[in-house]
């Protein structure tokens, strides 16, 4: 409202990242955000390594060399984190907007965010292992 | 009561007028059972008669005394101290986010009353009662035969606002009691109220952050009845798309403000 009104876009966005004295749903709230702006970041990185791709295939190749190694493969558990945190919070918000599991929209959350930790802990022992 | 005594420290937040804002602490020796409203009355009644704050009827109907407490939004007349300290500990009380501050804890909720008033909640006075003519309001769907239901379950309170994540960036966002109010006035057969539910500043602003629904004090829920109003929208434009009604639109954003 009015106060609101006062302040700059960007303070105003910083308070949609502030989970003091909120519930575990502002968690839920907060990780769609953040998830959303690592898979958009890294959407744009990957059509990056596409672009390298059009440079021929030893660029690209020298270029996947580079990125062989233990930080790479975190960041990109990261981004099946991201995915899978992403996706399915998203599949509660869809469905609570359809009138389904509204109820029990807080245990929801915490059940696909715990599925969502479990299998990116699955890849994240696939891929450090393979 | 309890005969138990404990001392706690309230930090009050304190701004008037341009001064910045500042806490001041009042140490206070209390029993756990009573409520923080009691707390900041008697600092304002024995240390500070300049404090500035809300309060009407101690039984959590007037919506009035809607407070941040230890960051929480709560009603402090029904929050009994013992529920958010401990002996020895402090209390820290903030007026309400998301509101403009008149002065130390109070806040101006006029904005939240007059979005009220625009989707069908209509203020229970005389001047209103005259205002507006009661024999031509639009039916809802549950309320026929039911002069006003304003008030009969949000107390209007503003916690839900002030906890809401999107009403504190989006300054036209009608906001969390509004859109329960326009749940339960119903979209059908009232056209503003329908475009107000419908408009980018209503229901799909909504981001299910579903902190409304957990800071209620009067189990509104307000959470549950954006979603179905969504339903209910999407229902309602379904029904105009095959029946081929052309609803006169109005300025939403003149509307909401």
């Amino acid at each position: 409202m009015s106060e609101v009104s006062n302040q700059s876009p960007v303070s105003r966005a910083l308070k949609w990242f502030d989970p003091r004295a909120h519930s575990i749903n502002m968690i839920g709230f907060i990780l769609n955000r953040i998830t959303a702006l690592g898979l958009t970041l890294y959407l744009f990185l990957h059509l990056f390594v596409l672009h390298q791709l059009a440079q021929g295939s030893a660029a690209y190749d020298g270029f996947l060399s580079m990125i062989h190694n233990p930080i790479f493969t975190f960041f990109e558990v990261l981004v099946v984190t991201a995915g899978f945190m992403h996706g399915l919070n998203g599949i509660r918000i869809a469905l609570n907007s359809f009138g389904v599991g509204i109820r029990s929209q807080k245990m929801l959350l915490i059940l696909l965010l715990g599925i969502a930790v479990l299998v990116s802990l699955a890849f994240a022992v696939h891929m450090f292992t393979v | 009561m309890s005969t138990t005594k404990w001392n706690v420290t309230f930090k009050i937040f304190r701004k008037k007028g341009e001064e910045a804002p500042h806490y001041d602490d009042f140490k206070l020796e209390v029993d756990p059972d009573e409520y923080v409203l009691d707390g900041v009355e008697r600092i304002w009644a024995f240390h500070d008669r300049s404090l500035t704050y809300r309060h009407a009827c101690h039984h959590s109907t007037c919506g009035a005394c809607g407070m941040r407490v230890n960051g929480t939004e709560k009603l402090t007349c029904i929050t009994p101290i013992r529920d958010v300290t401990q002996d020895g500990g402090v209390i820290r009380v903030d007026p309400l986010r998301n509101f403009t501050l008149i002065s130390d804890l109070a806040v101006d909720m006029g904005t939240l009353y007059t979005r009220m008033d625009k989707v069908g909640q209509h203020s229970v006075n005389s001047d209103a009662k005259e205002a507006y003519q009661i024999e031509n309001r639009p039916a809802g769907p549950a309320e026929e035969g039911v002069d006003f239901i304003r008030l009969s379950d949000c107390i209007e309170c503003g916690l839900c606002i002030s906890a809401c994540p999107i009403s504190a960036s989006s300054p036209d966002y009608l906001g969390p009691a509004v859109l329960a109010g326009a749940h339960q006035h119903g979209i059908r057969g009232d056209e503003q109220v329908f475009r107000l539910a419908d408009s980018e500043d209503g229901v799909w602003r909504c981001h299910s952050a579903f902190e409304c629904t957990a800071v209620c004090p009067s189990f509104v829920d307000p959470g549950e009845r954006i979603m179905d109003l969504r339903r209910q929208v999407i229902a309602e434009q379904f029904r105009r798309l095959f029946s081929g009604s052309n609803a006169k639109k109005t300025n939403v954003m003149e509307a909401s403000k």
